[in-house]
This record gives structure tokens, sequence and C-alpha cells, in this order.
């Protein structure tokens, strides 16, 4: 397997709050990685740096051999990195089927079709609601949107940041059946979870943040059974 | 009607918006040449074009790309002015009044484009009401510069001065263009109604497809998520910069048009209440809107002058006309009545 992402010793400040002090992390070609933490703990200031969003102090970002430190965010997209950000972000005003083509933006026409029907396989009901206004989805079907479009621009990894945040439970059990899914068709995913019992249960390995260190690591099925992490992240 | 059904709703929006212009010039025409209308109202025909002009541009800066200007009425100077000196300059090259009064607006609106490639260097950096205080600075400035910028025009060429009309040292055939805070004197009246619905034309052409391209979706994708626009791979700088300077260059053509109607023109004419009177026209015709920019426009040029029966009382009527239309289009009752009216709008697409 070889080493799509890598992260190396990244340290991220908001002004004078250093948020990530620090961390280093990679991953590898099909798996499924994720970083798990409270509140704060620099999950998402992670996932907005490697995606270009913000500016790392220092530490460097490698994605497919290729440092990203300069690169601007929509450049990005074209490098086959696609973010899926927080709190979905889906474009209320446009419908869904416009809000899918977005996600083609730095493809050509040429293959949009296509690219559509394979979304809309993915997620069916997404395909129902395709001249819907994406403002008037519930929750669960902006996640899927904004899922469906970052999916739209064939990336090589694709970031999601809290996807079951805000949802009901229901709803998070049929998000992570879709990235378990889209897993299975050999995505390379990096999931960004509070929900530590759901990542980790679907996950290759994770990176446990605590104050924007990485405290604890290793394969999913490790971390769910050890004892300090299911106190501090697992309810006991 | 089969073929209307048939298009994309989109399309078809423009084709109404386009026809609507089209009928109004020809009633209009008819009307001028029935000799029906009041010179008052003739004397309008011209500043209700540059104002639609002016509306549609500063639409595309406020509904399209989501950031409030205070400072259109800068652009539409700029383009106002430069347009009364080409046209100046051009005298004795150009003999045929329709082509030179085109050549002088084509330059006014490409100086207002170059002039908004400065202020879009704010403008890339600043969201909200900071844009909004910048855009607002920059429409004084201007006016500020154009008060003590004197231009004289003789045989060896142009005299740029700041200081008075004596200083500029012109011959004596030489012709003052621009005399500081006395403004540009002895313009010649080139504009005309068509010259005014010719432009309306161009800039619906401008406008409807610069918003329903690659690049108009972008810009609405930012104005509606930036977050999520960079995401997919949008550019935020590119994009603005593309909708800024457009909208600043129809804004220069319509300066060049509307100044070019009167023998003299102000700087003080473009001044921060234009600017807001521009933005009264977006917000009422609905941001985003381009048809409601083009009424708004029209409606609330011709309506002062429709109230001057009514003397003192005109302004009265005129804010009082504006918050009864506020109120109108922002009752629910009234708004499924115009949803239904509206084609492709989005309260069609909410088949749930």
């Amino acid at each position: 397997m070889s080493v799509i992402l890598s992260v190396e010793n990244l340290n991220v400040s908001y002004g004078s709050i250093h948020a990530v002090k620090g961390i280093s992390f990679d991953v590898n070609e099909g798996e499924i990685v994720t970083l798990i933490g409270a509140n704060g703990a620099g999950k998402s200031t992670t996932l907005n740096t490697i995606s270009g969003l913000l500016r790392s102090k220092n530490g460097s970002v490698t994605f497919m051999g290729e440092n990203l430190g300069r690169v601007p965010p929509h450049k990005i997209v074209s490098r086959g990195m696609a973010l899926v950000p927080e709190g979905r972000r889906v474009f209320l005003q446009m419908t869904v089927q416009e809000n899918l083509e977005m996600g083609a933006y730095t493809k050509g026409s040429a293959g949009i079709p296509a690219d559509l029907e394979k979304v809309y396989g993915q997620f069916p009901r997404l395909k129902e609601r395709r001249r819907q206004v994406a403002g008037t989805l519930s929750g669960g079907e902006q996640q899927m949107l904004a899922m469906g479009r970052a999916l739209m621009s064939h990336p090589r990894l694709l970031m999601l940041d809290e996807p079951s945040m805000g949802l009901a439970p229901i709803l998070v059990e049929q998000i992570f059946e879709i990235i378990r899914k889209l897993h299975k068709a050999g995505s390379t995913i990096l999931l960004v979870e509070q929900n530590a019992q759901m990542a980790l249960s679907i996950a290759d390995r994770g990176y446990v943040l605590e104050t924007g260190k990485i405290v604890t690591t290793g394969p999913s099925g490790e971390l769910l059974a050890s004892p300090a992490i299911k106190k501090a992240y697992l309810g006991g | 009607m089969e073929k209307l059904k048939r298009m994309a709703p989109s399309t078809r929006s423009s084709f109404i918006t386009y026809g609507m212009v089209i009928v109004a010039y020809a009633v209009m025409e008819a009307l001028l040449s029935g000799g029906l209308l009041k010179s008052s109202l003739k004397g309008l025909l011209v500043p209700i074009c540059a104002y639609v002009v002016m509306a549609v541009s500063l639409n595309l800066t406020v509904g399209i790309m989501g950031e409030l200007s205070l400072g259109h009425a800068g652009f539409m100077s700029v383009g106002a002015f430069t347009a009364v000196i080409a046209a100046a300059a051009l005298e004795s090259t150009v003999t045929s009044g329709p082509v030179r009064l085109a050549v002088s607006m084509a330059i006014g609106g490409v100086a207002a484009g170059l002039v908004s490639l400065i202020v879009v260097v704010p403008v890339l950096r600043l969201q909200g009401d900071y844009l909004a205080i910048v855009t607002l600075a920059f429409g004084e400035i201007i006016k500020n510069i154009i008060n003590c910028v004197y231009v004289g025009l003789d045989g060896e060429g142009f005299h740029f001065g700041m200081k008075d009309a004596a200083s500029l040292g012109l011959a004596a055939d030489g012709k003052m263009l621009l005399q500081g805070p006395m403004g540009a004197v002895g313009i010649q009246k080139l504009s005309s109604f068509t010259a005014g619905f010719l432009l309306i034309l161009l800039t619906l052409a401008v406008a409807l497809n610069f918003i329903h391209s690659r690049a108009g979706r972008a810009v609405m994708a930012l104005r509606d998520n930036r977050i999520a626009a960079e995401s997919v791979g949008i550019s935020p700088s590119r994009y603005k910069m593309m909708a800024f300077v457009t909208s600043a260059v129809l804004a220069g053509l319509a300066g060049g048009l509307y100044a070019m109607n009167f023998s003299s023109i102000l700087a003080k004419k473009f001044d921060f209440n234009t600017s807001i009177l521009i933005l009264v026209f977006v917000v009422l015709g609905g941001m985003g809107n381009i048809r409601g920019s083009v009424i708004a426009a029209a409606a609330l040029t011709v309506l002062p002058e429709l109230l001057r029966d009514f003397s003192d009382y005109r302004m009265l009527v005129y804010a009082i006309v504006l918050i009864l239309v506020m109120l109108f289009t922002n009752n629910p009752a009234c708004k499924t009545v115009f949803a239904r009216f509206k084609l492709g709008s989005p309260a069609k697409k909410e088949a749930v």
C-alpha cells in the first residue's frame, strides 16, 4: 500500500492560540483513517489546513508526492483531494443537481452526465430530489449532497469533516453505511469525527487528538478495546 | 408559444426581459413620434436608460456577487468625464455623431474598468460592512479628485492641471473641457434614446449571459457559501474580480451616455446620494433579479417627475411608495401571487 497523504509536524495557530501542535500522520491508498477527539482538539483545523483553507505555521503536507504548502485551496481540488466541509455547506439556493454540477467544476463538462448517474446510484435519495432547492433538504440529505458533490471531482482522497454532526442517530447510521460502501468501492477516506465509536467501527486506523496533539494511534480495533480510550471517548 | 415553453426556464426568462425592453422602447418611440410625450418626460428618456444600466450593473455586484457596494456612482463618474473628454478630442477625427458617442462611451467604460482594477484589491480582501465603507470612500475620492482637475484641449493636445484654468496655458483657440468644481462644460449632446436603448440591450446581454455562464455560477456559489465553493475548486479572487470589473465597465458606459445628454455636468452629480439611489433600484427590483432592476430603475426615475403636481409632497409620496412596495413584496400572500408569475423561480422548484 502506498502512502497517499502524509502530514509531518504540522503546526497551526489562530493568532496567539496554538491549535495544532506538531502532529504527524499518514493515509495509505484504499484506507479509511479517522481523526477522533473532543471539541477543540484540533481535528477540523487539521483538515482545513490540509485542504488549504488555513495556513500552517510550519510542518508539511505531502499529497501524492507533492508538497501542498502554498497551493491555494481551489487548486488542491484539481490535485485530487476533496473536502466535505463541516456543517455540510451546500449551496442552499441551487438545486440538488446544480450543487452536484458545481462539484465537477474543475473537470470538463464532458463526463458530468456519467458522473451524475454514478452519484445518483450511490445516493438514490438525491436522485428523487434532484430538482429540489438544496435549502429545502433535511440535514441528512444535505450531508449526502455535500458528499456527492465532493465525489463529482473524482477525488483520490475524500476528506469528511464531522459527517454525523447534528444528525439523528438513524441518519448517522445511514451516512456511515454510505462511507463504508464508498470505501468498499475503493475510495481513500480521511474521516474527522467526534463520534469516536462510529468512526472507529468503520475505520482501518485511528489517531486520537487531544488539545492539538496526537496522544494515541493504532488500528481501530485496538483503539476501540483500549481502556483509556473507552473511558475518555466512548463513555466507559 | 410552444417554442417558448420548450426553452430552458432561464433562457425563457431572459427572452421575456429583452422583449419587455424592446416593447417599452417601441411604445416610447411611437409616443415620441406622435408628439404625445410631455417635454419633461422626454428629457428623462436618456437618464432612464442610464439608470437602468446602472441598476443592472450594480445588481451584478450586490445581487450576484452578494457584496454591498456604495460607490457605484464613482464608476459612472469616471466613465462620464472620460467619455466627455474623449468625445471632445475626437470631434475632428470622427465626424459621425453616433459613432463618436459609441467610441467615447467605450473609452469611458474602459477607464471605469481600469479604475475598478484598483478598487478590486480591497474588494477581494474585505467583506460585508467593511467593503461597503471602502466603496463609499472610493466614490467620495473620485468625486473630490474630479472636482479639482482642469483639462483643456488645444492644437498641441491635452493640458492637465490641478490648480486653475489659467495655469494650463492653453493656446488662444484652446477649449476648456473640465473646469474643476465647475465640471465639464460645452458638451455636445450626442446621446439619444436609441443609443440608450441599445446600451440597455448590450448590458442585458452581458449581465444575463454572465449570470448563466460557468463564471456566473461560480460567483453565485461564492456568494452562497465561500468555503463550499473553495472546496469544489473555485478561485474566489478570479471570479469576484470578473464580476466587479464587469459591473464597473457597464457603469462607465452608462456614465458616458448620461453625461453626453447634457451640455454641462458636475462631479457633484455622482455623489453618495446617486450611489444610494441606484442601490434602491436594485433592492426594490430584487437582488439578483435583473428584470426587477430594469423595472425599478425606470419606474423610480419617472415617479418623481409624475409627482411634480404634488410639488411639496413629492418626496413624501416617493418614500411612501417605496415603503408600500417593500411591504407588499414581502407579504406572504402577495409572494405566492408573484411566485406564480415568476418563471423558473425557486418557488416552483420546491416540488415536495
